[in-house]
């Protein structure tokens, strides 16, 4: 750990940040300078020029990265620890309703049959007081503990026993699936007091700002980039430390590292519940710039595409995860537009081709390519086009 | 003089009413009561019915069939009400209802149809169940005494007393002998003779019983103390055998719900279980299964439609070996390149079952299909009244325990099953003795993928024929493999069977969404307690 | 200096990529001459089942109307997107349409949920949707026409015929619905409703079940054992679409039949009935604003129409495809009257817009965005047409507050002056 010493000399932050790898760099300053050209473009460039960019994309982008958000935790317990869950969809969904209750709370009297106390649905649903869990989620500091404590919670009791009872490998999946599963019944119940089917919507204001506004929007935007960044060093940081190695190890040889000693299910039940965390954060970003949450966001089938994202943009790299999840949304974004009948032709003979072709993703795969571009130059041949257009 | 004259007048009126009345016969009278069935209200043709029965009129039961078929109509120029036959090109062929006059041709647009609803049916059924109690097919005499028993009509009394005397299928007597004893009960006879009515009524004791005598402990006035307490404690034997049959019918749904999930899994504990592919295609098999049915169904009904009771036989192959096909394409072309890495898979196929959606979505259109019930499957077995089982859900366990075992034999019994079990647990000892591993492996998805084929069969009976068929049963295939243990065709019988009842058990209590989601954290929680499902395999293989 | 360039080679390639993402779905948009009309239905996932018949529906009138020469002199084009039975999918397609394709006005949605998702959206664009399906009523926004039924055009009147003789004098309810909005709220209506006519509370038993419920065998043998209670019983069905197949099997299999315990559906219409042998139903009721076999000239027209347009002759039309053909041609005669697209001069344009119904008489929109339109409660027939038994003599307005909710039942919606506005208890001016 060549950073350990660094830290004292210019504090933990630069030291993470010199600590991470020449991707991960890039990948920041990307991520960064794209933030802060959409931001320039959307609010300073005024509507109608060529180069502005629509609130609309801001949106979308800051749904993308939410997207890449929860990407990056699916990442963290796949790519480095070998725990796939199928079910992680779920945290998303939990911290997403953290958040959807606090607007909603917020909505106040603004609602239809004006009930300053109750959302128009439980009104509707002859809901006489508030349910118990709702108290508190109309202040933004309890929301945002709930955020994050919820999926956390879910996931230590989850893991807790799963991990304690070696449940592994393809069992895990489909148990995590069960949860997800189980989750999407009960939110669906109107009895449950989270809206049912519908969910909960029609959002206001957050921290007293209008959501409809530019610059709200624009800041959600800058919130879900800020978070993004955050996730993704707090994963780089838990990769490359000496935690991280151990993960690596256990992914690689589960036995072989708890004969080493090394107890793993504290290992994976730690990692689990960062992840779980990660993907709680991203949910409450997401509600606020989708306006909805709904029981739907629990369905396995959500929960399976954010693996595939991590698997076509490159299994254990933080960035391929990054990358997957935009790259695949913005072509559902873009293909269900253009081509609504054939999208899912496309959609699914991109997921059938990735794992054939690619089979440590995009980012995986890069280094291959370059390498054999490099024999072909040496080798004095030309290389003329550039294979697959992934690089 | 006045007088005279008038009383002239009206005689003379008289007789040739009488007159004209004799020349036609008996028939003008049916032809004019059913003139009366041209009101809009359907209480008031609830009322005809009855008078056209009562005419007693040969050809009254025509009528009131035809009434039934929607072949009477109003003719819009006159209003009179006529028979229509469709002649073979588009027209109408009129007839007088009860005459049987010709009255010449007319198109649709000139004919407005009689409608009727769910009053004028009853009406019919009941009106026809006084004709049809003599009637030689025993079902329509089972079915006449049924509507007897409904209208509790005690004009028919007689008529079925004297019936019951010569009457030989038992069905039909004991339907006699309920319906006897119901117009018992409401007729003015002693209370002794009530009393053995009622016992009557007590060795029958359907559903329609306790309906019959609740309502008419309802209607008994408070004097008649003794016969209310002799009805009330009938009324509590029958609901007391009718919740003891509860029970019963409850495990058979729950049977039934597992044979379901049996069916959906089969084929997943092949791919999944015994090849370790994470087919998240494999409900979209289940769903090419369930549209070939359609195809065939289709095609026998344009073709041949002599065969269509049979073409669910027809299907069962076909669906296997279509969905085979898919299944063998699927391997050849995407599944082999991934052995060993059974999360990929699980990308691959998701991808395909996109695609395979949405293929179906093209080629048949995203709307329901509709597959008929052949009449051998469709109603129910009576066990003994009052507990009757569906004929679907039976044929359905029977089918699912049939190929199960069947693909057991196969597994055990043939050369391809052995050459299969010895390549899943050796590849490179099976190959090295000559067994070409990857026509097996290609071949046992094929089976795999064949058998979900055959679940789809079996579901189009009781479900959507839609694209998305395949999602609804994908999730709870894998939860009853995983629970059952991987790789143990044993394990999916039973954890089929258990989360079956488990579910049926827990739905009247709770409700069918709390049911299932305490159904699936009983999963999580046995998983912890057994992380490799009911029965596990042992031995080396178990790691990897 | 090598990292430096490849990391700005990175940045380019993502504006690259950002610029295409934005530049793909907006193509040129020079044509002043084309009104474009959004088609906001899912053509995929769960609900393609329901969807994609309307967004045919759409595409037909849109070329029924470039034929007769299109709208104000231009040419009127459908933009199609698929959202996909994804609600929030729904949202970012609904602001792309408006805000990307610029279009005029949107058909769209079927869902409550995917209604809810895209509200915001279309108020804050101000733009306009056309909502074709019958709904649980509770909301009345600027920018949404509903085209469908509310509660009090197809509950309560269906619940009165079977109370009536005519009907079968009905005294015992079930109320079987899948646990989501519509059902919810038209059950609180007819519960309210059945015990203001003197229906005990013993009487009446409430059923919910999931979406795309299956194992209906329970449920229905439940049905059976209420209703062999000896009062006469019939099941008030708000079961979602995809749930109604397995539904009626099962009826059908366990030998429940129409004479005995009618079931009076309200999200069944002839499209369901197409996936099902309606043989063993005939006699099961369904509550609609449309038939298909209704017998009029402008139905005959429509359905012909259709089945050209659609090459099929087997296929069938419903209430939906009525509402979405009302409202069309509401749009495009507001459009007229008011000499231009504009959102605010159409929607004053479309208050007291009347157009012909397919089944006879004239629809009306009126001022809280709800059609008058006649209600018709029909049978199954062995065919899988719906025949109509009863029906409304005049037409029925739309309610979007129910009166059988206390809360619901002070509010107000009119768009008009003085109220102007979508739920409130005292006029705004």
């Amino acid at each position: 750990m060549t950073s350990q010493n660094k830290i004292t000399e210019k504090g933990p932050f630069f030291s993470l940040l010199s600590g991470l790898p020449g991707g991960g760099k890039a990948f920041m300053g990307i991520l960064l300078t794209a933030a802060c050209l959409t931001l320039a473009g959307n609010l300073l460039i005024p509507e109608g020029h060529a180069l502005h960019v629509p609130t609309y994309l801001v949106s979308l982008m800051g749904k993308y990265l939410c997207y890449a958000l929860l990407a990056l935790s699916v990442d963290l317990i796949w790519g480095y620890c070998g725990i796939l869950s199928l079910g992680h969809g779920a945290f998303f969904a939990l911290g997403g309703y953290a958040m959807g209750m606090y607007l909603m709370r917020q909505i106040g009297d603004r609602g239809v049959y004006g009930n300053a106390e109750l959302p128009d649905f439980m009104v509707f649903l002859n809901w006489q007081e508030l349910p118990w869990y709702w108290y508190g989620m109309d202040n933004a500091f309890v929301a945002a503990i709930m955020v994050m404590l919820v999926p956390g919670l879910l996931a230590f009791i989850f893991g807790w026993f799963a991990f304690r009872s070696r449940v592994t490998g393809v069992y895990f999946s489909i148990i995590t699936q069960a949860m997800t599963y189980a989750l999407l019944l009960a939110f669906f119940r109107n009895d449950m007091g989270f809206g049912g089917n519908n969910g909960l919507t029609d959002f206001k204001d957050i921290l007293g700002f209008d959501l409809r506004a530019d610059g709200t929007r624009a800041a959600l935007f800058a919130g879900s980039v800020i978070a993004l960044a955050i996730g993704y060093l707090i994963c780089a940081f838990v990769t490359q430390s000496k935690f991280g190695r151990v993960l690596v190890a256990i992914r690689d040889a589960e036995s072989r590292a708890r004969f080493t000693g090394y107890r793993v299910e504290y290992y994976k039940l730690a990692v689990f519940v960062i992840s779980a965390v990660l993907a709680g954060i991203a949910g409450a970003f997401y509600v606020p710039q989708v306006g909805i949450i709904n029981p739907s966001e629990f369905s396995p089938a959500n929960s399976i595409e954010v693996v595939i994202w991590v698997a076509i943009g490159g299994r254990g790299t933080l960035w391929g995860a990054v990358l997957g999840a935009v790259l695949v949304n913005w072509g559902k974004s873009y293909f269900t537009g253009a081509f609504p009948d054939l999208w899912l032709y496309m959609l699914g003979g991109l997921f059938v081709f990735s794992t054939l072709l690619l089979p440590k993703g995009i980012v995986g795969t890069a280094p291959d390519v370059k390498r054999w571009l490099q024999e072909k130059m040496s080798a004095g041949a030309d290389a003329g086009e550039p294979k697959k257009g992934e690089a | 003089m006045k007088i005279i004259k008038k009383a002239i007048l009206l005689l003379s009126t008289l007789t040739c009413l009488v007159l004209t009345g004799a020349t036609l016969g008996a028939a003008s009278e049916l032809y004019d009561v059913t003139q009366e069935l041209n009101t809009k209200s359907y209480s008031k043709k609830a009322k005809v019915v009855a008078k056209i029965a009562e005419t007693g009129d040969e050809q009254a039961a025509d009528i009131l069939r035809a009434l039934m078929a929607g072949d009477l109509f109003a003719r819009k120029s006159d209003k009179i009400i006529v028979l229509a036959e469709k002649q073979p090109d588009g027209g109408y062929a009129l007839i007088a209802p009860g005459t049987g006059a010709a009255l010449g041709t007319a198109k649709k647009s000139d004919l407005s149809k009689v409608k009727i609803n769910n009053r004028v049916r009853n009406a019919i059924k009941a009106a026809l169940g006084g004709l049809d109690l003599n009637h030689p097919d025993p079902a329509k005499r089972l079915a006449a005494a049924d509507a007897v028993f409904k209208s509790l009509d005690d004009d028919m009394l007689p008529l079925l007393e004297a019936r019951l005397k010569t009457e030989e299928n038992d069905k039909v007597k004991s339907a006699f002998e309920q319906t006897i004893a119901a117009l018992y009960l409401n007729a003015d006879v002693d209370f002794a003779a009530k009393v053995s009515a009622l016992h009557t009524l007590k060795e029958s004791g359907g559903p329609e019983v306790k309906s019959f005598l609740s309502r008419y402990l309802a209607e008994l006035p408070e004097e008649e103390a003794e016969l209310r307490s002799q009805v009330a404690e009938i009324l509590d034997a029958v609901e007391r055998r009718l919740s003891n049959f509860a029970l019963v019918e409850n495990l058979f749904q729950g049977l039934s719900l597992g044979s379901v999930l049996l069916l959906a899994a089969i084929g997943l504990a092949i791919t999944f279980g015994v090849m370790g592919v994470i087919n998240m295609a494999h409900g979209e098999m289940v769903m090419i299964g369930a549209y070939t049915t359609y195809v065939i169904q289709e095609i026998c009904r344009t073709s041949f439609p002599a065969g269509l009771e049979y073409s669910l036989i027809v299907a069962i192959p076909a669906a296997f070996v279509v969905a085979g096909f898919f299944g063998v394409l699927l391997e050849k072309s995407v599944i082999r390149f991934l052995y060993g890495r059974p999360l990929e898979t699980l990308l691959a196929t998701w991808g395909v079952s996109l695609i395979l959606q949405q293929f179906v979505r093209t080629i048949f259109g995203p709307t329901n299909k509709e597959v008929s019930a052949p009449s051998w499957l469709s109603g129910a077995w009576e066990v003994t009244s009052g507990l009757s089982l569906t004929y679907n859900r039976i044929a359905i366990i029977i089918f699912a325990l049939c190929v199960l075992f069947a693909l057991m034999l196969v597994l055990k019994k043939t050369l391809f099953g052995l050459q299969m079990r010895a390549v899943t647990q050796n590849r490179q000892m099976a190959r090295s003795m000559g067994v070409e591993s990857a026509t097996v492996d290609s071949l046992t998805f094929g089976l795999g993928s064949g058998i979900a084929g055959m679940a789809g069969v079996a579901l189009s009976q009781i479900d959507n024929v839609s694209p998305n068929l395949g999602q609804a049963y994908i999730i709870d295939s894998f939860m009853v493999v995983v629970f059952g243990g991987v790789g143990n065709l044993w394990g999916t019988l039973v954890g089929a069977g258990s989360l079956g009842i488990v579910n049926k058990f827990l739905e009247p209590y709770s409700g069918a969404v709390l049911a299932k989601i305490l159904v699936l954290v009983a999963i999580i929680l046995f998983i912890q307690k057994r992380p490799r499902g009911l029965f596990a395999l042992k031995g080396r293989s178990v790691e990897g | 200096m090598q990292k430096l360039k490849k990391a700005l080679g990175k940045i380019s390639a993502t504006v690259a990529l950002a610029a295409t993402a934005f530049g793909m779905t907006s193509p040129a948009m020079s044509a002043e001459d084309v009104i474009k009309v959004g088609v906001l239905h899912s053509l995929s996932g769960t609900m393609a089942i329901s969807e994609t018949t309307l967004k045919d529906s759409v595409l037909m009138l849109v070329d029924d109307l470039n034929k007769k020469g299109g709208l104000l002199g231009k040419k009127v084009e459908a933009v199609v997107v698929d959202p996909a039975s994804n609600w929030p999918l729904f949202a970012e397609k609904a602001r792309e349409l408006i805000e990307v394709e610029k279009v005029d006005v949107v058909f769209g949605c079927w869902t409550s949920v995917s209604r809810k998702s895209v509200l915001p959206v279309f108020e804050e664009l101000n733009s306009m949707l056309f909502y074709p399906v019958q709904y649980e009523g509770e909301e009345s926004s600027r920018n949404v026409f509903y085209t469908g039924a509310a509660p009090n055009q197809q509950a309560i009147p269906a619940v009165e015929y079977l109370m009536s003789e005519d009907g079968g004098s009905v005294e015992r309810w079930v109320l079987a619905g899948t646990d989501y909005v519509y059902p919810r709220t038209t059950n609180k209506i007819l519960e309210a409703f059945l015990k203001s006519k003197g229906v005990a509370e013993e009487d009446i038993m409430i059923n919910y079940t999931p979406f795309g419920h299956s194992d209906w065998q329970t449920i229905v043998s439940d049905i059976k054992k209420f209703g062999s209670a000896g009062k006469k019983t019939a099941v008030v069905s708000t079961i979602n679409g995809d749930a109604n197949v397995p539904f009626y099997k099962e009826l059908a299999n366990q030998g429940i039949k129409a004479e005995d315990i009618p079931v009076v559906a309200f999200s069944v219409g002839e499209e369901e009935l197409a996936g099902l042998d309606t043989k063993p139903l005939v006699g099961h009721l369904a509550a609609w604003n449309y038939f298909m076999s209704v017998e009029s000239e402008e139905n005959a027209a429509f359905i012909k129409k259709w089945k050209a347009f659609i090459g099929d002759e087997k296929r069938v039309t419903n209430d939906p495809m009525e509402a979405t053909y009302i409202g069309f041609n509401m749009w495009v005669q507001a459009v007229k009257q008011a000499g231009t697209t504009d959102i605010d001069a159409v929607r004053q344009a479309m208050y007291g817009q009347e157009v012909k119904n397919l089944t006879g008489g004239m629809a009306v929109m009126n001022t809280n965005h709800h059609l008058s339109k006649p209600v018709l409660i029909g049978e199954i027939q062995e065919n899988g047409q719906i025949e109509t038994v009863w029906n409304t003599d005049g037409v029925v307005k739309g309610d979007a507050w129910s009166d059988f909710i206390p809360e619901s039942a002070k509010l107000t919606a009119d768009w008009t002056y003085p109220f102007v506005c979508g739920g409130c208890e005292k006029p705004m001016y």
